[in-house]
């Protein structure tokens, strides 16, 4: 499949005029027109990108130095708000939409030099864990046309996979970075809540609701958070960036201590990835780890209390797209009243409307401390035990998914089923914690993933273990 | 316990600003039935003595100067998405029937 060198390497080649900005922009552009069968992507952004991709060229010329992601193409998630096209969330509602201004996580990356050449395909809003849901169409997965690419950032992790950019940008708000990594074979970040600005980002669960880079290896993934975090005022929910570098990575893996999570090795486990797991968890016993099993008996509880938490908020964030300042407006209204109904009605897909309804029953008068109250005094409780096990722990491990990727079809007709996808990467999201899903052999010829957690704030150790992990497979 | 009725889903859906076709609401009166005896799992579950929590890094009241502050948008661009716009202001339907 496509080949990138790494990001710093293609940057250094830019800077120093071995490479030029505008070709790398139009090999990216090529290479998503030669996979197009693969459905990756929903829009492209030629005039914009090399335009800037000259700008760049120019700057070199004049020995200015550009930034550390100098000329690299990216591909950013369509729920990402950019200049130079349309952004939709792969919904009907934001059909047309033109942003007025760009995430800061975009502007961040465009500072370093970086240049987003296209957006890709996902779940529509991220609500789902196949890409199935999008209002256009499904991505299919790189390693098998007939299977998902995950979800929700499928055309993310499917784009990096192909090759149609050295990198590309999701959102992780239950697993959508993490999980379509791991059924990809991509490296996918879920960072601590709150160090890369979501301003600009298309909000669902704004409590849980994370940024972060996929990509081909730990390293570049590293360069990427480095760029994208840090305060910005325009989101006040941000924490302080660890004061070292974080591509400054403690690779050394002797003497670590990682717990296995024994709620996420169950039966519920498909055989082949069982295998790949154990095998990996052997290699880092191998290299020197202190790996023992530690019990966890909260997290599974986790999926349920985010479909109560999750759709709540995401009642509460689309509740603006009502018609009237943007997005799809009914031509069919005679009234204001109708004009909301209907222009939602046709907006939002079947899964939109599911949890706005969710979000809307869990809110009721009567109904909200039994369940919205409930599952947040839940979410202390996972908490509390990944503090506790932090105690203990430097890292958690265990699978991304307790699947590879299924078929195209395979779990849409339950919205439950589909829900239990994610299983394993949401109480990271419930939680705060930083969490990595890192390529770990194939079963049935399909990518396997191992998922690493660290305590919140550990995103530079993360890295460092991940990228120690890497290294001895 | 949850087992929602037409009724019930036709509410949620007033609620929600949905007009559901009549298929819709037959649907996901099935579906959300289904959803929300997975979610009431929750309810054995023991929090005695536990707050819920709303804000996972523990952050509270962030403040900033009140100053304005320039803005990458200008109101003109934010209008260009409207559907309709009269004297630089959202147009929308009458308000009462």
């Amino acid at each position: 499949m496509g080949q990138w060198p790494a990001l710093s390497e293609i940057a250094f080649k830019v800077q120093s005029g071995q490479l030029k900005a505008v070709d790398l922009v139009d090999k990216s552009l090529q290479a998503i027109a030669d996979k197009q069968d693969y459905q990756a992507i929903i829009s492209i952004i030629p005039d914009r990108a090399r335009q800037r991709a000259s700008q760049v060229d120019e700057k070199v010329k004049k020995a200015v130095q550009v930034g550390p992601l100098a000329g690299i193409p990216f591909i950013a998630k369509d729920n990402f708000l950019t200049f130079g096209g349309e952004t939709t969330a792969a919904s009907n509602i934001l059909r047309g939409f033109k942003a007025p201004y760009q995430a800061t996580a975009i502007e961040k990356l465009e500072e370093a030099g970086a240049i987003c050449v296209a957006k890709a395909n996902l779940d529509a809003f991220a609500h789902g864990s196949s890409t199935e849901n999008s209002d256009w169409f499904v991505t299919k997965n790189p390693h098998d046309k007939t299977r998902v690419p995950g979800g929700s950032s499928g055309g993310s992790a499917a784009a990096v996979i192909l090759g149609l950019a050295p990198f590309a940008l999701g959102t992780d708000t239950g697993g959508s970075i993490r999980l379509p990594a791991s059924f990809c074979g991509a490296v996918g970040l879920k960072p601590t809540y709150g160090l890369v600005s979501r301003s600009g980002v298309v909000a669902m669960a704004s409590s849980t609701d994370v940024i972060g880079p996929l990509t081909k290896t730990v390293e570049d993934a590293a360069l990427v958070l480095e760029v994208m975090s840090g305060q910005d005022q325009l989101d006040s929910t941000m924490i302080e960036r660890d004061n070292n570098s974080y591509t400054d990575l403690d690779t050394k893996i002797k003497g670590k201590k990682i717990g296995v999570v024994k709620e996420y090795m169950s039966d519920g486990l498909e055989p082949g990835v069982r295998i790949q797991i154990e095998s990996a968890i052997e290699k880092l016993k191998n290299a020197g780890a202190q790996v023992t099993e530690v019990s966890m008996p909260s997290l599974p509880l986790a999926l349920a209390a985010y479909y109560i938490v999750s759709p709540a908020e995401v009642s509460s964030n689309l509740a603006r797209y009502d018609g009237q300042r943007y997005g799809h407006s009914s031509k069919k209204a005679v009234d204001l009243d109708q004009s909301y109904e209907l222009s939602r009605e046709e907006g939002f897909g079947l899964e939109a409307k599911r949890r706005i309804m969710i979000g809307t029953h869990v809110l009721s008068s009567g109904y909200y401390d039994a369940y919205y109250k409930k599952a947040q005094t839940v979410r202390t409780m996972i908490i509390n035990e990944f503090n506790q096990a932090f105690a203990s722990y430097d890292f958690l491990v265990g699978p991304t998914a307790p699947m590879v990727a299924f078929k195209i079809g395979e779990r849409t007709d339950d919205p439950l089923k589909m829900y239990l996808t994610d299983i394993i990467t949401v109480a990271a999201n419930m939680a705060g914690n930083p969490a990595i899903s890192v390529p770990a052999g194939k079963s049935q010829g399909l990518p396997v993933g191992l998922q690493l957690i660290a305590s919140q704030r550990a995103d530079r150790a993360l890295l460092g273990i991940a990228k120690g992990f890497e290294e001895l497979a | 316990m949850s087992k929602l009725t037409r009724k019930a889903v036709l509410k949620l859906a007033r609620l929600s600003r949905l007009k559901l076709s009549d298929e819709e609401v037959d649907r996901f009166a099935v579906e959300l039935t289904h959803i929300l005896k997975y979610v009431e799992t929750l309810n054995s579950v023991n929090v005695e003595g536990l707050e819920p929590t709303y804000q996972v890094t523990g952050l509270k009241n962030v403040t900033r100067e009140d100053e304005i502050k320039k803005y990458q948008a200008q109101p003109s661009d934010l209008l260009a998405d409207a559907p309709a716009i009269k004297d630089g202001q959202y147009k929308v339907k009458r308000v009462i029937g």
